[in-house]
């Protein structure tokens, strides 16, 4: 067992580094504070092959491994969650999939402008009526000759309206069992901005990951051609779930990312803010405070790498990835929290970076499965 | 064409200059960067390269951990490239090195070298045109822009206030500003062609041609370090805060005082 990363991937994150404190860090307050979605940042990130990471060269990718897309998740929440919700949205839930269980004809179609950053994807699951429990979803696909049409809407979706290329999950069949029971059948379908019937609804006001464009979408006898039903129909729902698997270790590399910036903030500033004639880092409540931060992130990140490395060998990595997920968003929460607390009333100032860092920890422990969906999949297993 | 680039690996100064106990530089106390100015001069040839299908080789003489400096150019984009590294090489000043270095770029095919102006470590500027000298080529230092037309190069030559633009005949070398570009990002795929696909060429003494034992390594430099030190620190300076007129009244006091007119 060797915890050591390879030159290649040491290389990588020194690039995700100096690419995060160059062009992410300085403009993370002002994305915030504005609510304005980063394009310059998306189409610098493109050129630097940030949206393609672990896609195959032949399909417009950069062909590496899970692991180095996670570092640069990783790396650039530190500086900025909603810049790195933006790579994680965009190659786990719109690539992947389509990677995953899409025809050639559609990689060569879509996951090649995603892959080079031509192209901005998304992911549309949540209704409102649906969250955790899909089968509370009402968005329908009706096939009409060469046509799905699709009719519903979707919401909470994250690279909203940017987006160009949204996988939308939509019921193909409703059966009813031998005691009467409605069970809705879904099927994925891969729907191009611009598409007629397709718009957007109002864009959220958040708490936290300001910058990221969350929209609703809305789909009124919205056509879309027969080859763009994604995977086998029918299939919607495990497709989902896979894709979801994939997605939680993004955003846990999201979540590590939050914790490392604010204990990073948390050792500058308590180095220098002085009080009773001496640093607050020379107390030890504050030493024993660094300390525990530092073991839970450690012990996330080693989680969230083991997840990325799963997906590179498994087939199936549900239970990694939640683990990953549960434990790299809880320490992301109680590690901004205790930086704010260690920063006093600046910690509660707006100019100071962990307020932002504790507002963007939150939506980790909720989005992609809360907290305890993950326990439900770990739980899951342990009791199968 | 075929673009050979001389590269430095050099202590960061970001992170602060560290010194041994001797004065010398503590090497391994600070993190390792490729020389800016070397790094505009890889990025032009890369430019380069995207006009013209060029080929780009990276030179660069060293420790074996400057391979690293090589690999990042790779993952840049460079086709191939060369450490030159060997225990009688070390302790090289300028004369040493680019006698070392055009030994080793006799053994390539080129049109065009590059090379830094000077690296931030030992700040001489002398390497790139002495490599020119020894190679029996033309030189062109301190470009700010490169223009390839035809066999010939075209270079705007910086001035402190003006630029020369100077048109040579290809095979020539040229020494780059850092004001030349903003070099590109190292790309992920890059990165990994450069561990996976792609390798560095090692060569030591023996692979050097036209080069004599008296001319290399520590015993083959002329210059001769006696001293080194870090510069005195100035104490933080004064704050005054006051309107224009009392300003001037208030600097013009102090230069007095201190006999400075």
């Amino acid at each position: 067992m060797d915890f050591a990363l390879s030159k290649k991937h040491e290389m990588a994150r020194t690039l995700f580094k100096e690419f995060a404190e160059t062009e992410v860090k300085p403009l993370a307050q002002e994305v915030d504070e504005t609510e304005v979605f980063p394009a310059g940042t998306v189409e610098k990130m493109a050129k630097a092959g940030f949206m393609g990471i672990p896609v195959p060269k032949e399909y417009g990718g950069q062909g590496c491994d899970p692991l180095t897309y996670t570092m640069c998740v990783e790396e650039l929440s530190k500086v900025c969650g909603t810049t790195g919700v933006i790579v994680s949205a965009h190659t786990s839930l719109c690539i992947d999939p389509i990677m995953t269980y899409g025809t050639e004809e559609q990689k060569q179609k879509y996951v090649v402008p995603l892959a080079k950053g031509e192209k901005l994807g998304a992911f549309a699951l949540t209704e409102p009526g649906a969250g955790t429990d899909a089968q509370g979803a009402q968005t329908k696909a009706v096939l009409d000759g060469e046509e799905w049409v699709l009719n519903g809407s979707k919401c909470f979706i994250t690279n909203g309206k940017v987006g160009d290329i949204y996988i939308v999950i939509a019921i193909t069949d409703v059966t009813v069992d031998k005691r009467g029971r409605k069970k809705k059948s879904f099927s994925a379908f891969i729907v191009e901005k611009g598409t007629p019937g397709f718009s957007f609804g109002t864009k959220e006001k958040k708490m936290g990951i300001r910058g990221s464009a969350t929209y609703e979408l809305i789909f009124e006898d919205c056509r879309i051609p027969k080859e763009n039903l994604l995977g086998p129909q029918g299939k919607g729902f495990p497709i989902a779930m896979h894709t979801l698997d994939g997605g939680r270790i993004g955003i846990a590399a999201q979540a590590l990312g939050i914790a490392e910036g604010a204990l990073d903030r948390a050792i500058e500033y308590t180095k220098e803010r002085k009080q009773f004639g001496r640093t607050i880092a020379q107390q030890q409540n504050t030493q024993f405070k660094l300390a525990d931060m530092a073991a839970k992130i450690e012990a996330a990140q080693l989680l969230v790498y083991k997840a990325a490395m799963a997906k590179a060998t498994q087939k199936v990595y549900s239970v990694e990835a939640a683990k990953a997920k549960l434990f790299a968003a809880e320490t992301a929460m109680a590690v901004t929290t205790e930086v704010v607390q260690l920063f006093g009333g600046y910690g509660y100032i707006r100019e100071y970076d962990v307020e932002r860092m504790m507002r963007d920890a939150k939506i980790t422990e909720i989005y992609e499965g809360t907290s305890e969906v993950q326990r439900m999949v770990i739980s899951g297993a342990l009791l199968k | 064409m075929k673009i050979v680039v001389c590269i430095k690996q050099v202590p960061d100064t970001k992170g602060g200059v560290k010194f041994n106990p001797d004065g010398t530089l503590d090497r391994a106390a600070m993190l390792a960067i490729m020389n800016p100015d070397d790094k505009a001069g890889l990025e032009a040839a890369l430019r380069i390269k995207e006009q013209t299908g060029a080929e780009v080789t990276v030179v660069t003489m060293g420790l074996p951990k400057a391979e690293e400096a090589l690999r990042e150019a790779l993952a840049m984009g460079a086709d191939k490239a060369v450490l030159v590294t060997d225990r009688v090489l070390g302790g090289a000043d300028t004369w040493a090195t680019s006698i070392t270095v055009a030994g080793a770029i006799r053994n390539m095919e080129y049109d065009l070298i590059i090379s830094g102006r000077q690296a931030i470590d030992g700040d001489t500027a002398q390497v790139g045109p002495q490599i020119a000298e020894h190679l029996g080529i033309p030189v062109i230092s301190y470009a700010e822009e490169i223009k390839v037309e035809g066999d010939s190069v075209i270079v705007k030559r910086q001035y402190e206030d003006r630029y020369h633009e100077v048109k040579a005949k290809m095979p020539c070398l040229i020494t780059a500003l850092s004001e030349l570009n903003v070099p590109r990002y190292m790309t992920p795929g890059g990165i990994f062609d450069a561990y996976d696909e792609k390798e560095v060429i090692v060569w030591g003494r023996n692979d050097l041609k036209d080069v004599d034992d008296s001319d290399i390594g520590l015993a083959g430099s002329p210059t001769k370090i006696a001293k080194a030190s870090d510069k005195v620190r100035k104490g933080a300076g004064e704050k005054v805060t006051l309107d224009a007129s009392e300003s001037v009244t208030y600097i013009m006091d102090k230069l007095k005082e201190k006999h400075v007119i």
